[in-house]
């Protein structure tokens, strides 16, 4: 075995500051993602329990497609796949519409399961208090809902994180393009993935201690 | 359909067979990856479930961080460290080692829940029975084991094939890749993307169809 290459730290420790703003990025459009895909995940799920026929199927091609391609393909699909429309989205919006179309299949299945876990007795309860539809969706089955999809939905949450990373194809420049460009700027290839993989990992670390806490507040009683 | 460009050529049947071929790179990949990682993830699953905290500690750290990582990123990280110690490899077999090592790390977490959802007083009931720990192991905590958490390996097994995707990076002429390449030369973005989801589909939808059905059937 012939070792010849000498690792050189520096370059990437002088562009540290970049890579830790580039990963502000990252979190602003996976937790972004997040938040629009489970507003999308709800409506999804909801759609295809009880909604409408034609609503239905397109919720759950929807969802099959999310959780049965890549999740490169999708963001592909938004790229190469709009333009043939002649739209041709921002990097950012891409990434962004991508992690949402993703994410938000995920979470429709999630949520899915979690109404399915709750009793049919819990909503015919709330209704006969008195309670409209809506107060009891609100207010009895969501609760109880969110308590079984939370964590789940922190696990998407890290996914979404990871998955931002192929940003770094489409040429968004969060924290995996920014490390790409800077990497092969310099030639310094293994620097910099190394140290890029150490500030993805504690990102991850610190959202799980956050959730962690979070769950920990809320899921007392 | 008839487009006078001359510069691209359209798509036609032998770029169908190409995607076919690329799809069974895909599979290849995928396969090779697939029960490199599971026989792997098993035996870390198993030092796991045996040495709780020295396990957890060393290996339980190792493996938490390939999980915690972007696959793209270890991707081309290990990629470019394999050319470094002058172990320069092709592209096909470095994405089917990372992601061999990558997969070992999400069933490790699967066969470390099988061997603790079979429970002690399980284990010791065989142990009292007189059989010895490899026949308690292949008797008792590997059937009862497998039928807990088969759903999920069947997860991280479609997840793992849907994440072959990324070895494109590397440059090696799966699915994905000869989709974009393809896009380029004929400039029929959708209907390429349409084949290559099609291809993927019909890879992954049936294993997760197949699963869902198991899991009902073992539930009753």
């Amino acid at each position: 075995m012939n070792f010849e290459y000498t690792f050189h730290w520096r370059p990437v420790m002088r562009k540290l500051p970049d890579l830790l703003e580039a990963s502000l990025v990252t979190l602003q459009v996976s937790v972004l993602s997040m938040i629009i895909g489970i507003v999308l995940g709800l409506v999804l799920a909801l759609l295809r329990m009880n909604g409408p026929k034609p609503l239905a199927w397109i919720a759950s091609a929807w969802v099959e497609t999310a959780r049965n391609t890549p999740a490169l393909f999708q963001l592909f699909f938004f790229s190469f796949g709009l333009g043939a429309f002649g739209m041709h989205l921002t990097p950012y919006l891409i990434v962004l519409f991508g992690l949402t179309f993703n994410n938000a299949g995920y979470l429709a299945e999630n949520f899915r399961g979690g109404f399915q876990a709750v009793p049919d007795t819990q909503l015919r309860a709330a209704r006969s208090l008195g309670m409209s539809a809506w107060q009891s969706y609100t207010r009895i089955i969501i609760p109880q809902v969110f308590r079984i999809v939370y964590h789940p939905m922190t696990n998407q949450l890290v996914w979404a994180v990871l998955m931002s990373s192929l940003a770094m194809i489409v040429g968004f420049r969060e924290l995996a393009g920014e490390t790409q460009a800077l990497a092969f700027k310099t030639f310094r290839i293994f620097e910099y993935f190394a140290v890029t993989a150490l500030i993805y990992y504690a990102m991850v670390k610190i959202i799980l201690g956050i959730s962690r806490l979070i769950a920990w507040r809320m899921f007392r009683y | 359909m008839n487009e006078p460009i001359s510069f691209f050529s359209g798509f036609g049947p032998k770029d169908l067979w190409f995607l076919a071929q690329a799809a069974w790179q895909t599979l290849i990949i995928s396969v090779l990856s697939i029960s490199a990682g599971t026989v792997l993830g098993i035996f870390f699953g198993w030092i796991l479930s045996e040495s709780k905290i020295a396990g957890a500690i060393t290996l339980g750290f190792v493996l938490d961080a390939f999980r915690s990582v972007p696959l793209i990123i270890q991707l081309v990280l290990f990629y470019n460290l394999f050319n470094v110690v002058g172990l320069a490899m092709n592209p096909f077999w470095a994405g089917v080692i990372i992601l061999g090592v990558y997969t070992s790390a999400l069933v490790a977490n699967v066969a470390r829940g099988g061997i603790e959802a079979v429970g002690a007083p399980m284990r010791r009931a065989g142990r009292s029975l007189g059989l010895s720990y490899l026949q308690t192991m292949q008797h008792v905590v590997w059937p009862i084991g497998l039928r807990a958490v088969f759903p999920s390996w069947v997860g991280v097994a479609l997840g793992v094939l849907k994440d072959s995707a990324l070895v494109s990076v590397l440059g090696h002429p799966e699915l994905l890749k000869v989709a974009r390449d393809l896009i380029t030369r004929t400039q029929q973005p959708l209907l390429v993307l349409a084949v290559a989801g099609a291809f993927y589909f019909a890879l992954s939808y049936p294993i997760s169809r197949y699963a869902a059905h198991l899991e009902r059937k073992w539930q009753s």
